[in-house]
């Protein structure tokens, strides 16, 4: 069995969870209060991390590299959430992450990471990512980078990745319609950007987190640093969904019963 | 898996400990100062497991003289935390009651007339004390949110890089082997919710320690594992809890309330209940609620109360307007030194709240952890100088010694007979704080300590003369059919007025959870909360673990078994404490056993 470079790009999103408030100040939109507010992997880029870590224990002599461009601060906690899940190496971008970065400053930056990658075999490299981001869902950078890194055979909206024994690749990928289109790729390098895929998330393994620990910390030390000013990127306003909430917890009741209880709803409003 | 430090849960006592210990890891040249047991020549191992899902998930309305903490931080870094604020102003306020529905005893009935005649005594249906008991006061204090802060201690001890901190990864057990503490069984993963083995499943791994710290607070799985297997101290026990239920809001736009204010008040909604409002910059606030494990209502809650008591006059008139930001609520230890477990053992030793460090007399607590893990690490560190291993002996010469010798303990000894006359009524318990609080802890007002499930009256005995016991089955029959909770078909019953929710502060318990609490139910773990003998549910008439449950995570089945749903609950711990049922005398074991899990609360300003 081949073995394969794997590259996963995630770039680090405010925890939905949170009170979030953009706030525009002189150096641009931000978040009140950004710098201890939790971050989370971006969930989309989750599931491509998931699948890189499956595809690299089903090859073995695989390897499977973290790309990132975040705070370091924001970094190293996320880390603590990720690094008992999966081992990867860690290539750490010291940069924004608010999500008011421009996709294409944030491509470029990564590119260099990923060109910095020693070792790197190219002819091996498959580049995971979100398909989407829930941070403000451009869902452009990967595209981006593949185009930087000279990557052609792109693939977005994946939702299933098969090695085949003569080492193809064949590749589930979400089309308009509801539909999947089958791609059969002879080989890597390739860019694949990740839907939901298939793997749930992972359990706390603290053998693995504790290995990677060794590794990552110090990689994160030597985070290169990039501004991405935004320079041409003009966000005209920013807000958040409103939301009135009276909800009710209920379990075990009928698809039928909902689906009734929010018509009637709907009804009610004015 | 091998570790030369193991610490269990990760608060301002473990905050404490790891950046005392952390400091002294490493030599002036950055080289390890330490080696590891296992392989020397790498640097010493230290990790700490935490439950909850993140650093910053932990509760606490803090306001704090903040001794230990601007010791460890002589210039001031945790003030760039958004939510901190010096104090700047303190009141005490004697909420009288605006209703008709609060159970107030005659000589509170008395004095609230006494005031309402007293020309400007009373303002927004509140008498301002005029002034702060010293014991009481925070002066040169701050107030701040423990989770900001938790998670800024966290980062500065990541970037290190001298010890590793895992969120999300609950411990279920310590190890022993002679005697000896030798390290934690983390949580089994990938199970169903009775703990049987499901997709992804992944044992528990242990960690072998030479030391295991737990601090994993007052309803820790781990610090009651420990009291179960050794034993309390003679004449030590646990028996006085309260579950503190917080908000943070965002204030009107006009509010006068400047950052830094602290409102303390007693008296409303019940003269049993206490609360808090503090004042952070951008006009943010924290206010809650204390219901404490002596307040002998056997249908008491907290959430219902909360609402009642935001909207007293006198605070309703900062609060209207506002909206929730946040919500959480906790368990708290307020025996204080009574309930101090063996400190240290063999292999372990123990810190924070869950070893009785909180103070009931100056009412805090966080300070106080903090300054017990730093006692801590500056024992081991001075055991690691000398090449001693972590025994009994060795821990009760450096940290117990230093704690005996510290203003935490001293401190905590003068408030040991405070809260004594609480006992026997409120009016008897705030007179005993402050005999004690002014004579340094030499008197106090005379009243025994009951554990909680010794002193839950029957409804018909606490409703005595404002419902009768027909009244009482009736209404407990109707809930029983609509799923109505009967604390609150009780409160209606005697005068409490209907909580009209405006969808911003006033909202649905439920709402609470989601908006403000932002709870999670982290998949692949079994149910923490667990009744060990349903039959005794299905006779139980008190039922107070479901009226106290802060996530109306456990509800009663048509069957009669007390039912848990593991996707509200936050975690507080107090069912564990209102269980009226006993099933081991000896360790005072109750029905209901709060285990180890993830999940929980997902606000990080709490």
């Amino acid at each position: 069995m081949a073995f394969f470079h794997i590259v996963v790009c995630g770039g680090l999103v405010p925890d939905p969870l949170q009170t979030l408030e953009p706030v525009s100040g002189p150096a641009g939109w931000s978040l009140k209060n950004e710098s201890l507010l939790p971050s989370i992997l971006d969930p989309w880029a989750a599931n491509a991390l998931y699948e890189a870590d499956a595809l690299a224990k089903a090859n073995p002599g695989s390897k499977v590299w973290l790309a990132s461009a975040a705070p370091k601060v924001k970094l190293q906690q996320v880390l603590m959430a990720l690094a008992q899940k999966a081992p990867f190496e860690l290539l750490p971008v010291d940069a924004p992450a608010g999500g008011f970065t421009d996709a294409v400053e944030c491509a470029l930056a990564l590119a260099g990471a990923v060109q910095s990658i020693e070792g790197l075999d190219r002819s091996r490299l498959l580049l995971f990512g979100g398909w989407e981001s829930a941070s403000r869902g451009a869902g452009a950078t990967l595209s981006v980078l593949g185009e930087k890194l000279g990557l052609t055979e792109q693939f977005q909206g994946v939702d299933k990745l098969t090695v085949d024994g003569d080492g193809s690749l064949e590749i589930l990928e979400r089309v308009e319609g509801g539909k999947h289109q089958v791609s059969v790729l002879s080989s890597p390098p390739a860019v694949l950007g990740w839907a939901t895929g298939g793997r749930a998330e992972p359990p706390n393994n603290p053998q693995i987190g504790m290995a990677n620990m060794r590794a990552l910390m110090p990689s994160l030390q030597k985070a290169r640093a990039a501004k991405l000013p935004g320079d041409g990127l003009t966000l005209k306003s920013v807000s958040l969904p409103r939301q009135k909430r009276n909800t009710q917890v209920v379990k075990d009741m009928p698809v039928e019963q909902i689906a009734v209880e929010i018509v009637e709803w709907i009804k009610k409003k004015p | 898996m091998d570790a030369d430090i193991v610490c269990v849960g990760f608060g301002p006592a473990t905050g404490g400990f790891l950046t005392t210990l952390s400091r002294g890891l490493a030599k002036s040249d950055g080289s390890p100062a330490f080696e590891n047991r296992i392989s020397p020549g790498s640097p010493l191992q230290v990790v700490c497991y935490e439950r909850s899902d993140d650093l910053g998930y932990g509760v606490s309305g803090v306001v704090s003289r903040a001794r230990s903490l601007k010791a460890s931080f002589p210039n001031g870094e945790f003030s760039q935390l958004p939510f901190y604020s010096p104090v700047t102003e303190e009141k005490v306020l004697y909420l009288l009651d605006p209703g008709k529905a609060s159970r107030r005893p005659s000589l509170m009935r008395a004095a609230d007339a006494i005031l309402k005649r007293l020309p400007g005594a009373v303002t927004d249906g509140a008498f301002a004390l005029p002034y702060v008991p010293p014991y009481l006061h925070k002066k040169d204090g701050m107030v701040f949110s423990l989770g900001q802060f938790n998670q800024w201690v966290g980062s500065q001890l990541m970037a290190s890089g001298l010890v590793q901190l895992w969120p999300g990864t609950p411990v279920a057990r310590a190890l022993f082997e002679d005697g000896k503490v030798v390290g934690i069984r983390l949580a089994d993963q990938g199970v169903d919710k009775e703990g049987r083995p499901a997709a992804g499943f992944l044992p528990g791994m242990d960690i072998r320690a030479g030391l295991t710290v737990v601090g994993d607070g007052p309803v820790g799985p781990i610090g009651r594992q420990l009291d179960m297997h050794f034993g309390m101290p003679p004449g030590h026990a646990a028996y006085e809890w309260a579950l503190g239920m917080k908000v943070v809001v965002d204030l009107p736009a006009d509010t006068s309330l400047k950052a830094g204010t602290v409102l303390h008040t007693m008296g409303y909604p019940e003269p049993e209940i206490f609360g808090f409002l503090y004042v952070y910059p951008g006009n943010v606030a924290t206010g809650g609620i204390f219901v404490p494990s002596w307040f002998d209502n056997p249908a008491r809650t907290s959430y219902r109360y909360l609402q009642h008591w935001m909207q007293h006059p006198a605070l309703w008139k900062h609060l209207k307007g506002a909206s929730l930001r946040s919500w959480g609520a906790k368990s708290l230890q307020e025996s204080g030194l009574r309930g101090e477990p063996y400190l240290v053992g063999n292999g372990f030793a123990r810190i924070g709240e869950g070893s009785g460090s909180t103070n009931v007399l100056t009412n805090s607590g966080v300070d106080e952890a903090w300054e017990t893990g730093a006692q801590l690490a500056e024992g081991v560190l001075e055991l690691l100088r000398e090449k001693k291993t972590f025994t009994k002996t060795d821990l009760e010469q450096t940290y117990v010694r230093r704690r005996r010798q510290s203003w935490v303990y001293r401190e905590g000894q003068m408030a040991e007979k405070a809260r004594d006359g609480f006992q026997k009524g409120f009016v008897q318990g705030v007179a005993g704080m402050l005999i004690s609080g002014l004579t340094g802890g030499f008197l106090g007002w005379p009243g025994r300590p009951l554990a909680p499930y010794e002193r839950i009256p029957s409804l018909a005995d606490f409703y005595r003369g404002r419902l009768t016991e027909e009244e009482i089955d009736e209404i407990r029959k109707n809930c029983q059919l609509t799923g109505q909770s009967l604390h609150d078909a009780l409160m209606d019953r005697v005068g409490w007025p209907p909580v009209e929710l405006d969808g911003h502060l006033l909202v649905s318990h439920q709402d609470a959870l989601l908006v403000g609490g932002k709870v999670q139910a982290t998949p692949g773990f079994a149910d923490h909360v667990v009744v060990l003998k349903p039959q005794l549910c299905k006779v139980c008439d008190r039922r107070l673990c479901v009226d106290m449950c802060s996530g109306q995570a456990l509800g009663v089945a048509e069957d009669g078994e007390i039912r848990f749903d593991r996707e509200k609950c936050v975690h507080c711990g107090a069912c564990l404490w209102n269980c009226a049922k006993l099933i081991d005398a000896l360790t005072g074991r109750s029905n209901l056993d709060f285990g180890a899990g993830a999940g929980g609360l997902h606000s990080a300003e709490n």
